[in-house]
C-alpha cells in the first residue's frame, strides 16, 4: 500500500522539485539565443565578411564547445535533468561515454582509410 | 549487547533503493521516454560519427557555404547560413513554448496550456516548411540521395559542374557522399520533427477533452516536452556539423 502511494507521490510531487518558473525560461533563452548569435558572429563576420580567422581546426573546436554549451543548457533546464535526482543524472548520460569512444574510433579510422585508400592504384584484370 | 546487535539487524532499511518507494521519484513513462531519448542519441551520434568518418576519409570535402546560400523568396545566392539561422531560431522559440506549456500544466491551467501548445506546434510546421524548402532547393541543384549534380557527365565536365560547391580540390565521391548523408540525416531529423508535431497535437487534443484536467495531472506533456526538446537538441549538433564546419 505504501508503495502504492509512494508512487502516487512521484506522479504529483513535480510542483516540490524546484527548477524553473517562467524568468528562469526566458533566461534560459537569451542564453541560447545568444550562443547560436555568437556563432553566426563568428560565421558571418570574422570568417565571411571580415576575412579575420580561417575555417580549420582551431574554429572547429570552438564551434564544438558552443554546441555543447547550448546542448548542456537544453538538456540541463529545458528538459530538467539538472533537478533530477542525481543518481538518475548518472544513469542517463554514463552510457555517453561510449559515444566519445566511438568518436574516437572512427575519426582515426577514416583518417586511417584516406591514406589507404589513395596510396595504391586499381589495376584492370583482363 | 547482543540484543543490541540483533534490534539493528532487525531494522527496517529505509533508503531509497531499499524497496517500496520510487528511488528517483519519478514516474515510469517519464524514465521509459528517458531511456528511449539516450538510445535515440545513440542512433543519431551514429550517422553524424559517419559523416565525420568519410569527411576524414575523403582528401576534400564540399563547402557548405557554397551549398546552402539562398533564402527563398529574397536572395538566390551569396547568403549562407541565413536562412538555416532562421530555421534554428524557430526551433529554439518552439523548444521555450514547449517549457511554457509544461510550466502552465504544473499550474494546472488547461488554457495556457492550449495556447502553448499551439504555438509549439506551429513552430514545429514552420520548421518542417522550411526544411522542405531546403530540400527543394538542394534537389533543383542536382542533390539527391545517390546523385550530385555532376551526376551522368564526363571527364572536365564533372569538375565543372561541382566546381561551384568546392573552395579546396573538387571530387565526385565526396560531393556524393555530402548528399547522401545530408539527406539521410537531415531526413531522420525531419521525421522526428514529424512524430514530434504529431505527438504534440494528440497532447493537445487530449488537453482541449479535459483529459489532464480530470486526472489532475498534465505530466504527458511533460513527457512530450522532453521529446521535443530533444528534436531541439540534435538540431542544434545537425546545424553545427553540416552548416558551420
Amino acid at each position: 500500500m505504501s508503495h502504492h502511494n509512494e508512487n502516487i507521490a512521484a506522479v504529483h510531487g513535480h510542483e516540490e522539485h524546484g527548477g524553473m518558473d517562467k524568468k528562469g525560461i526566458w533566461r534560459v533563452f537569451f542564453v541560447l539565443l545568444a550562443l547560436t548569435a555568437l556563432e553566426f558572429l563568428i560565421a558571418l563576420g570574422f570568417v565571411h565578411h571580415w576575412g579575420i580567422i580561417e575555417k580549420g581546426m582551431f574554429l572547429n573546436v570552438v564551434y564544438i564547445v558552443l554546441t555543447l554549451a547550448k546542448a548542456y543548457y537544453i538538456v540541463a533546464y529545458f528538459m530538467h535533468l539538472k533537478f533530477e535526482k542525481s543518481s538518475f543524472i548518472v544513469c542517463c548520460s554514463v552510457g555517453l561515454l561510449f559515444i566519445v569512444y566511438f568518436i574516437i574510433l572512427l575519426l582515426i579510422e577514416g583518417d586511417f582509410l584516406l591514406d589507404a585508400f589513395q596510396s595504391h592504384p586499381v589495376f584492370p584484370n583482363n | 549487547m547482543s540484543t543490541t546487535t540483533v534490534s539493528q539487524l532487525d531494522k527496517v532499511k529505509d533508503g531509497p533503493w531499499n524497496g517500496g518507494r520510487s528511488p528517483w521519484n519519478l514516474e515510469y513513462g517519464k524514465i521509459m521516454m528517458w531511456f528511449f531519448l539516450v538510445s535515440d542519441t545513440f542512433t543519431f551520434s551514429a550517422f553524424l560519427i559517419m559523416y565525420g568518418a568519410q569527411k576524414f576519409a575523403q582528401p576534400t570535402w564540399i563547402d557548405a557555404d557554397k551549398v546552402f546560400q539562398s533564402i527563398p523568396g529574397i536572395a538566390e545566392s551569396g547568403q549562407p547560413l541565413v536562412f538555416v539561422g532562421i530555421m534554428t531560431f524557430i526551433l529554439i522559440m518552439s523548444s521555450v513554448t514547449m517549457v511554457l506549456a509544461v510550466d502552465a500544466g504544473h499550474r494546472n491551467k488547461k488554457n495556457e496550456v492550449v495556447k502553448w501548445m499551439l504555438w509549439t506546434i506551429l513552430g514545429g510546421l514552420c520548421f518542417l516548411g522550411c526544411q522542405a524548402i531546403e530540400w527543394t532547393h538542394l534537389h533543383h541543384q542536382g542533390f539527391w540521395f545517390g546523385r550530385n549534380p555532376a551526376t551522368g557527365l564526363e571527364g572536365e565536365a564533372v569538375a565543372e559542374a561541382l566546381a561551384p560547391y568546392f573552395t579546396k580540390d573538387i571530387a565526385y565521391t565526396a560531393a556524393l557522399q555530402f548528399a547522401n548523408m545530408f539527406f539521410t540525416i537531415t531526413g531522420f531529423h525531419g521525421f522526428h520533427v514529424s512524430i514530434g508535431v504529431l505527438l504534440n497535437i494528440i497532447v493537445l487534443c487530449k488537453t482541449l477533452n479535459n483529459t489532464f484536467q480530470k486526472s489532475g495531472s498534465y505530466l504527458m506533456v511533460e513527457k512530450v516536452g522532453l521529446y521535443w526538446h530533444f528534436v531541439d537538441l540534435v538540431w542544434v549538433f545537425v546545424f553545427t556539423f553540416f552548416y558551420l564546419i
